[in-house]
């Protein structure tokens, strides 16, 4: 029987002809990276004896330092130093200190993830990698700890779902409304413990960027992995970043899935989620009006130079609402050079936007830009949970980089086709 | 080696009982009063009033929500013997058998208990027991491999021993 992208990737890491949902297959790991949770990995290793104190493949993992960088205070200033000693005493081959940027940015672009890969990491949205064909996900500390002196983890095979989304995209929506959409349509349980697959004609248009963005949120549905059909642009991209070889793992004709569901999005609004769930999804007419206080764009979702640009044409000739402010984080390093290279970030500041350093800062109210008691925000990350960006009181509304630029400039949340 | 059989007075809790039920964030940065305040929002009395063995019952998707390891880390502080529910999300239940906590799936157990009732588990066979009403159910028993985990008392317990061993037989022996 043929098997979907999940099924195909956790038998040829467990060793085996095929698997089936249910199953508890023991994988060998192909990449583990570790953020600020490397600090509690590290304190683990220090339990073993001094001898022992190995990880099984130094080029295999990767610590990065992108949650609370650079250091707001003390406590997480040791917390990163901690995790460079690791890093040097395991002889990784890959570092990434605080100038790098946001995990999920920095190892697509650097060439650390290849299609048919299974990836794990200390973070929730390790999802990310689907975009690429690659399985990720999310896992504890503790499990981390296992990963880096095994090499291997266990796994439950989930179900696979799919989703057939009929395109393309109207102008003035993104792949981000499209994942908003199906998060209000299906809701926040739909892809629970399962591997979803976008596919159809909406998908093959979409550039890797806008496909990152819908991999990153499917674990807003639950999902253990996100994956979009891989292609010859995945191909292009991942060649373009690595001399690795590779090969697309894409679903058989006859592979099984749990449900299928046809989606068309010709026809689609710009999507707003209100607080506090990334499930309780609008259309923009229903919420246009609205004011907001911050509006940020960055994060792993919608950080990327492709949202940038998005952002700067509509800011383009435009300033920044005088009772709103508009902060910028572009998702890593490279971002934020190419940014300036294309002359965005000129044009940010011009509309008087505040331009900040790549990292996670903001996104989960870590530091940089918190929100005051009763403030509204509206975000181009993936949570809007009750405190996720400061206040308990404040309020995150999340959507698409063009609507969070419209916004800015408007001062209260705004449809952003008023800007084409 | 932990014991696979359980018996103990179960508390019982609804549905999508989430991690900021079972710790609530506030008090995460300390876990004296974390575990003080376990449960709380769901059940004031729990923390104060469970006993190591308790047994916890619940409803569907026990422990969804964030991705923190300290849920299954309390429950354990506080010596509850395990959790069975009608389901789990997957991050608690992976965090459960990574530090060797006790769970069971099983399918009508929040309807065959009531707060306060003996209970008893063989997590081998996947069955459980209510000792005051003779009901009898089977649930859905762990692969044996996570079994493993449990019976040694977690990942890391299994990497301490594994790696101990190894560095005894690398040590050259001690002088006759
Ligand atoms: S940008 Fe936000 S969602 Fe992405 S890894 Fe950082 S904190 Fe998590």
């Amino acid at each position: 029987m043929g098997q979907t992208i999940a099924e195909k990737i956790l038998s040829s890491h467990g060793g085996r002809e095929s698997v089936s949902p249910g199953e508890i297959v023991d994988c060998r790991v192909d990449l583990a990276m570790g953020h600020i949770a490397m600090a509690r990995v590290a304190a683990n290793f220090a339990m073993f004896p001094r001898e022992l104190r190995r990880v099984w493949d130094p080029e295999r993992v990767i610590a990065l330092e992108d949650h609370f960088a650079p250091a707001p205070d003390e406590r997480w200033a040791m917390a990163q130093k901690i995790i460079r000693d690791f890093a040097r005493q395991m002889g990784l081959k890959h570092f990434y200190d605080v100038k790098a940027g946001i995990c999920h940015q920095v190892l697509p672009e650097r060439g650390h993830i290849l299609p048919g890969m299974l990836v794990v990491g200390t973070d929730s949205h390790t999802t990310s990698y689907g975009a690429l064909g690659a399985a990720g996900t999310g896992i504890g500390y503790t499990e981390m700890t296992w990963v880096l002196v095994k090499g291997r983890l266990w796994f439950r095979v989930p179900q696979s779902i799919r989703f057939d989304i009929t395109g393309p995209l109207p102008a003035g929506v993104y792949s981000k409304d499209l994942m908003l959409h199906l998060l209000g349509r299906f809701g926040t349980e739909a892809a629970q413990y399962k591997s979803m697959e976008l596919h159809g004609s909406a998908i093959r248009a979409m550039d890797i960027s806008e496909r990152m963005t819908l991999s990153n949120m499917s674990l807003e549905m639950g999902a253990k992995f996100g994956f979009t059909l891989p292609d010859s642009k995945v191909e292009d991209y991942v060649r373009n970043r690595s001399r690795e070889p590779f090969t697309l793992v894409t679903p058989d004709g006859d592979a099984r899935y749990e449900a299928v569901h046809p989606v068309d999005a010709r026809g689609l609004e710009p999507q707003v989620a209100c607080p506090h769930s990334p499930g309780n999804v609008k259309p923009v007419s229903q919420v246009a009006g609205t004011p907001v206080h911050q509006a940020f764009l960055g994060s792993c979702t919608n950080g990327r130079l492709e949202d940038l640009r998005v952002a700067a044409r509509i800011l383009e000739g435009h300033t920044v609402h005088p009772d709103t402010r508009l902060l910028v984080s572009p998702a890593s390093a490279r971002v934020y050079r190419d940014a300036i290279g294309e002359g965005i970030i000129s044009t940010l500041l011009d509309a008087e936007a505040l331009v900040m350093n790549p990292g996670c800062g903001p996104c989960f109210g870590a530091h940089m830009g918190l929100l005051a008691p009763g403030e509204k925000c509206i975000s181009t990350g993936n949570r809007n949970f009750k405190g996720r960006m400061g206040a308990e009181s404040a309020e995150v509304y999340l959507a698409s980089p063009a609507t969070v630029a419209a916004s800015a400039v408007r001062g209260k949340i705004t449809d952003p086709r008023e800007f084409q | 080696m932990k014991e696979l059989k359980l018996k103990g007075k179960v508390w019982v809790f609804g549905d999508d009982i989430d991690t900021d039920i079972i710790t609530p964030g506030k008090f995460l940065s300390n876990p004296k009063e974390l575990a003080e305040h376990a449960m709380a929002p769901a059940d004031k009395s729990f923390a104060k009033g469970v006993k190591p063995g308790d047994i916890v019952v619940a409803g569907r998707n026990f422990g969804c929500g964030s991705s923190r390891e300290t849920a299954p880390e309390v429950l354990q502080m506080l010596k509850v013997g395990g959790v069975v529910a009608e389901g789990f999300a997957r991050i608690f239940f992976r965090n459960s058998i990574a530090i060797g906590f006790p769970l069971l799936e099983c399918p009508g157990v929040h309807a065959a208990f009531q707060g306060g009732q003996e209970a008893e588990i063989d997590l081998e066979k996947g069955t459980i027991r209510n000792l005051a009403t003779g009901a009898a159910l089977h649930g859905r028993p762990l692969d044996p491999m996570l079994l493993q985990s449990i019976r040694e008392g977690g990942m890391m317990e299994v990497l301490r021993r594994e790696l101990r061993e190894k560095a005894k037989a690398l040590r050259p022996p001690a002088a006759p």
